[in-house]
């Protein structure tokens, strides 16, 4: 008898089929992954197998676990199952936990909850689980409150709690996707390693293919609520049938084909030995701010048409010495000069060429404004703006370059998806045409396909205008794929750089070896 | 934890220090003598000169403010310029009506509102839910006084359940005091009631929408233990800021409330100080509130470091 | 209540309180200022809607012209309110964490610490009573509410990358905040001024029952009350009357201000954002 058996699972919510017909089965102690994009619906279908969906869902079908329906039971059933007998990791470690319970209050909550310890225990249990999650509570002590752990150390508590009571079926939801590289690869570590000892059955939910190539025994590919592909991945990868996979493995394993470098580039930006630390913020009226060190004695130099890559996990520093770049933020010492001049304290005249696409598709504009007049924000840089008819002009010139119409200019933001988003992001860097581009994180918020759609574009740029950019991303595929050269940043400082390709072949320094060795890799066959 | 009470227990000085300091410069600014009113507009210059002497009316305004604010130290409010007796005494007799009425009002309010509150958000969305905002809705809008009025009508008037008015004191025991605290004490209740319920409510149905509620549930806890042990206190904190700024309300509905109810309280005794040009008795009473008001505040900020541990620590 | 409901419930409501006000400007059915002692005390009748007060003047008649000194302090207080409040929170905003923030942020703390109604009963008290010093005391507590709430909403908005991108293009803090984080708080005033109209017309109306409003012969809600409270155990309509209307008008107000609210956030309205 099968762990899980899945069929005909539909979810309507108010009239739409956000599920439609799903059929699975999980065998005990397997691994079934269930990848696709958003809005595929499989964070949907990790709620109805908890029966955690929303109050206006209406389920139906059959979800049967151990031979047992779950679908149709009543509340207190399922609240003896949850927890016990299935569990559920979340993606958000930051938000996963009460703030103002302890951790151990949390995990003993999970073993109390099913009456598998009395009061006295309970706290030993919660210990000794805490330590397999690779937390002992020596370096953690079960008093500590969540906001005291790191992203990494929440979600291991949050698997603790799910494992406390040895479920039969664990189902992560995008488990490691709000963590960083090397966190994700020990995060991902220990779920296989639970799996196996407590042998769990597993559904792994994620967006990233590479991930579930290394984990999963069997795949499961959806698209706008069903399963359009199944397979073992040695199958699934050699032999991909429906058109959706194929796109979507084509999407991730996209690589860019760039221009070449112009023979003999000049220096467009130097920094040199750039140090800055910031104030953590107050803490109250009477005491000093504390400082932190973001950044120490940074030095790099990005040539005329060459497309510079930083990658850097959160707290390396990458995201302050970005902002001393753009002039955000002041820097301590060093000097940053761009074509030779310095930018601190720049004006506006030095400043309008470089320009900047952000990460957040959503956020970058003002709701408020017309496409058209947040294409043109930055020509008040220029000191004589030109006429509006050519500022007209421009306007439409450059959301042709990027793939969007004429029109499009009289809509707002909002009408927009997040990919066209950010080619109207794209747009409005482009439209003073800037000698440097920076893109921060510009295609991390983005789907695979759409993903590779922008890189695409962005090559297809770099040729037109002649762009330098740096490319900053923690996603070392994409960097990759988009850059000559690439900085690897650890702790406010460049531990390595090099050509890219020379650089993730053959990395020399011991963090950057570490970071390249955690990135998933996908297949290649 | 020791480190914040006393961060905020200086934040509270200073207020007071700030507070006493803009009090006496609105009172001091105000026009009109009060040796002169005192004495009536035929008084001679020259007695008006002497009363003034007496009052302590000629000293420089810092060296009066000095006075008073070290007179509040040891408890001495000064003499009341009308009545030459210790403010203090008159202050005291007053605040036994005044300061049980508040507490009384929030009392009720917090009763009525707190199970109103979490009845609308975990029936959110039903009749049960539309009712209960439908009634708040009304109680937000109905000024106090005017309830009260509507109260005395009813219930004193045509049902004789309790006195139109005035106070039967307290040496007549605890329970009589109260009776005639009762129907004043509901006036001002209600319409705090109504707000309180509704910021009860909102707070826990967006505590409800956290990702922790979803873990807890995903670890098996039923609908009730989640919201007793997890979303209840994370929605108490902007429940406490609510009822902090309800006492100041409170205190300054009660002055209007004593109107209706010809009770003897704080309320009186400003409205007549005013009238009477009694600078110290005002300057005193409303410094008395407003340390009243400031001490809850404290008090909420403490009880906010109780609730949340994230806000004990300084790293 | 549906948003849509709340939304068209309040404004038909509030626009009609404030029709009647500006009406009474041109017409009454009666002349509030003639006494009349013969008519007195009638209960609501076809003659005289809301029946009469014990000087014989016409209920509705002095409900329509004291709605207008309930909405004109109640405005102007939100006036003042918003003219100082919300630029104070743009500074405060926009220089966060630095000195003038905290300057802004105790001297707000301080004004919420005095209980408004008592300040408000002091300067009225102590400077004379009447609307123009009613409407200053009100006015005054207005002034950190919207501080306040211009502060937290401009604060979020400058995390926004949209703003990150002006502020790379060399815009100063002063234009930012009028050309991007104003439009965008509006909707949080908006919601907020109504807030504070409803909470200005109770004030106004406590002000007055206790004396301290608008004075005589300029009628007023509060006042009328006041001259009700003797009689009311024979002549209930003459509390009812402006009871009512006061509550009719903050409740117009509120259920403004919550459809408004609805209308307002895209996440409300279904629409794609």
């Amino acid at each position: 008898m099968s762990l899980l058996a899945v069929k005909d699972l539909s979810v309507k919510i108010g009239g739409n089929f956000v599920l439609d017909k799903i059929n699975f089965e999980l065998k005990h102690g397997e691994i079934l992954a269930l990848t696709g994009e958003s809005g595929s619906g499989k964070s949907m279908t990790a709620l109805a197998l908890m029966q955690l969906l929303p109050q206006r869902a209406a389920c139906s079908g059959s979800i049967r676990l151990e031979g047992k329906e779950i679908v149709g039971l009543d509340d207190r059933a399922l609240c003896s199952l949850r927890g016990a007998q299935v569990s559920m990791v979340f993606q958000e470690p930051m938000t996963a936990l009460n703030p103002v319970k302890t951790i151990g209050n949390q995990v003993m909550e999970a073993l109390l909850e099913h009456g598998m310890a009395r009061k006295g225990d309970a706290y030993h249990k919660a210990a000794q689980v805490l330590e397999r999650v690779g937390l002992p509570p020596s370096k953690v002590p079960l008093n500590s409150y969540p906001h005291q752990l790191s992203g990494g150390q929440r979600q291991r508590v949050v698997i603790a709690m799910a494992i406390a009571l040895r479920p039969k079926l664990l189902i992560a939801d995008e488990p490691t996707t709000a963590l960083d590289v090397t966190t994700q690869a020990k995060i991902l570590e220990l779920l296989k390693r639970l799996a196996k000892e407590d042998q769990i059955g597993m559904i792994l939910i994620t967006h990233d293919l590479a991930v579930v190539a290394d984990m999963a025994d069997d795949i499961a590919v959806m698209q706008s609520g069903r399963i359009v592909e199944q397979a073992r991945p040695e199958i699934l990868f050699r032999a991909m049938q429906h058109p959706y996979t194929k796109a979507l493995f084509a999407a991730s394993g996209h690589q860019v084909s760039l221009p070449d470098l112009p023979p003999d580039p000049q220096p467009l930006l130097e920094v040199k030995q750039v140090t800055r630390s910031y104030r953590l913020a107050r803490r109250s009226f009477w005491e000093k701010p504390k400082e932190k060190v973001a950044v120490r004695g940074v030095s790099f130099v990005l040539r005329q048409g060459e497309r510079l890559g930083l990658v850097g996990e959160s707290g390396c520093g990458k995201s302050t010495l970005t902002r001393a770049i753009l002039g955000l933020d002041p820097i301590d010492t060093g000097e940053i000069r761009l074509n030779g001049s310095s930018l601190q304290g720049a004006g506006a005249e030095l400043r309008r060429d470089i320009q900047v696409v952000f990460q957040d598709p959503y956020g970058s504009f003002n709701p408020r404004h017309k496409v058209a007049q947040l294409i043109k924000e930055p020509y008040h840089l220029l000191s004589i703006p030109p006429s509006r008819k050519e500022q007209e002009d421009a306007v439409v010139s450059v959301l042709k370059s990027v793939g969007l119409r004429a029109e499009d200019r009289f809509k707002y933001i909002h009408e927009f998806s997040g990919g066209q988003r950010q080619r109207i992001a794209i747009a409005r860097a482009l439209i003073i045409r800037p000698k440097l581009v920076i893109f921060d994180e510009a295609v991390s918020a983005l789907d695979v396909s759409v993903r590779a759609q922008i890189l695409d574009l962005i090559a297809e740029l770099a040729e037109e205008y002649g762009l330098s950019y740096l490319f900053i991303s923690h996603d070392l595929f994409v960097v990759r794929s988009i850059t000559d050269r690439c900085l690897v940043m650890h702790n406010g400082q460049i531990v390595e750089h090099g050509d890219t390709k020379e650089l993730f072949d053959n990395p020399k320094h011991k963090y950057s070896q570490e970071l390249i060795a955690a990135a998933p890799r996908l297949p290649v066959f | 934890m020791l480190r914040y009470t006393l961060k905020r227990a200086l934040s509270l000085a200073l207020s007071l220090c700030l507070a006493s300091v803009i009090i006496f410069a609105v009172v001091e600014v105000a026009p009109g003598d009060p040796a002169s009113f005192m004495l009536g507009i035929n008084a001679q210059p020259d007695t008006v000169a002497a009363l003034r002497t007496e009052l302590g009316l000629d000293q420089g305004k810092f060296a009066r403010y000095v006075a008073w604010v070290s007179g509040m130290f040891s408890g001495d409010f000064g003499l009341s310029y009308t009545y030459r007796s210790p403010v203090s005494d008159m202050i005291a007799d007053r605040l036994w009506i005044s300061l049980p009425l508040a507490l009384y009002a929030l009392l009720i309010s917090t009763a009525i509102a707190f199970p109103t509150g979490l009845y609308a958000a975990s029936r959110r969305g039903k009749t049960g839910d539309a009712a209960v905002m439908g009634v708040t809705q009304l109680g937000v809008a109905i000024p106090n006084f005017w309830f009260a009025m509507i109260l005395v009508v009813i219930f004193a008037i045509k049902l004789r359940w309790f006195s139109a008015g005035g106070f039967a004191g307290w040496d007549k025991g605890v329970f009589q005091g109260l009776k005639s605290l009762t129907l004043p004490a509901i006036a001002l209740a209600l319409p705090q009631a109504a707000i309180l319920s509704r910021v009860m409510r909102s707070a826990l149905i967006e505590t409800l929408s956290e990702d922790y509620i979803r873990t807890a549930r995903a670890k098996g806890l039923g609908k009730r233990a989640t919201l007793w042990r997890h979303a209840l206190r994370n929605a108490m904190i902007p429940v406490l800021t609510i009822i902090g700024l309800q006492f100041s309300f409170l205190m300054a509905g009660a002055i209007i409330i004593e109107q209706v109810f010809f009770l003897p309280g704080l309320g009186r005794l400003v409205f007549q100080a005013i009238t009477q040009r009694d600078l110290i008795v005002v300057e005193s009473v409303v410094m008395l509130l407003v340390f009243a008001v400031i001490l809850v505040n404290f008090l909420v900020d403490l009880a906010y470091a109780a609730v949340d541990p994230r806000l004990r620590e300084r790293s | 209540m549906s948003w849509t409901r709340s939304l068209t419930f309040g404004a038909v409501v509030s626009l009609f309180v404030l029709l009647i006000a500006m009406v009474s400007f041109v017409w009454v059915p009666f002349d509030v200022t003639q006494l009349n002692i013969p008519d007195k005390l009638q209960r609501p009748n076809f003659v005289h809607w809301l029946g009469t007060d014990h000087f014989g003047r016409d209920l509705f008649s002095m409900i329509m012209v004291g709605a207008r000194t309930s909405i004109a302090v109640a405005l102007l207080a939100v006036g003042i309110g918003i003219g100082l409040g919300v630029p104070l929170g743009l500074a405060a905003a926009a220089r966060q964490g630095s000195f003038l923030d905290e300057v802004i942020m105790r001297t707000n703390d301080l004004i919420f610490a005095f209980p408004s109604l008592v300040i408000a009963i002091l300067i009225t008290a102590l400077f004379g009573a009447g609307a123009m010093n009613a409407i200053i005391a009100i006015g005054i507590f207005n002034i950190p509410v919207f501080a306040r709430v211009t502060r937290g909403g401009a604060l979020s908005l400058w995390q926004r990358e949209f703003i990150l991108s002006a502020r790379v293009s060399g815009k100063s803090a002063l234009r930012i905040s009028v050309e991007h984080i104003l439009p965008n708080v509006s909707n949080l005033l908006i919601v907020q001024g109504t807030i504070q109209f409803s909470l200005g017309i109770l004030a106004e109306a406590g002000l007055s029952y206790v004396g301290l409003g608008a004075q005589p012969p300029t009628p007023s809600w509060g006042r009328m009350l006041a001259d009700a409270q003797t009689m009311v155990s024979f002549a209930p309509h003459l509390a009812i009357v402006p009871g009512s209307a006061i509550i009719l008008t903050v409740l117009g107000l509120n259920l403004l201000g919550d459809g408004l609210r609805d209308l307002l956030d895209p996440k409300v309205r279904d629409r794609p954002t």
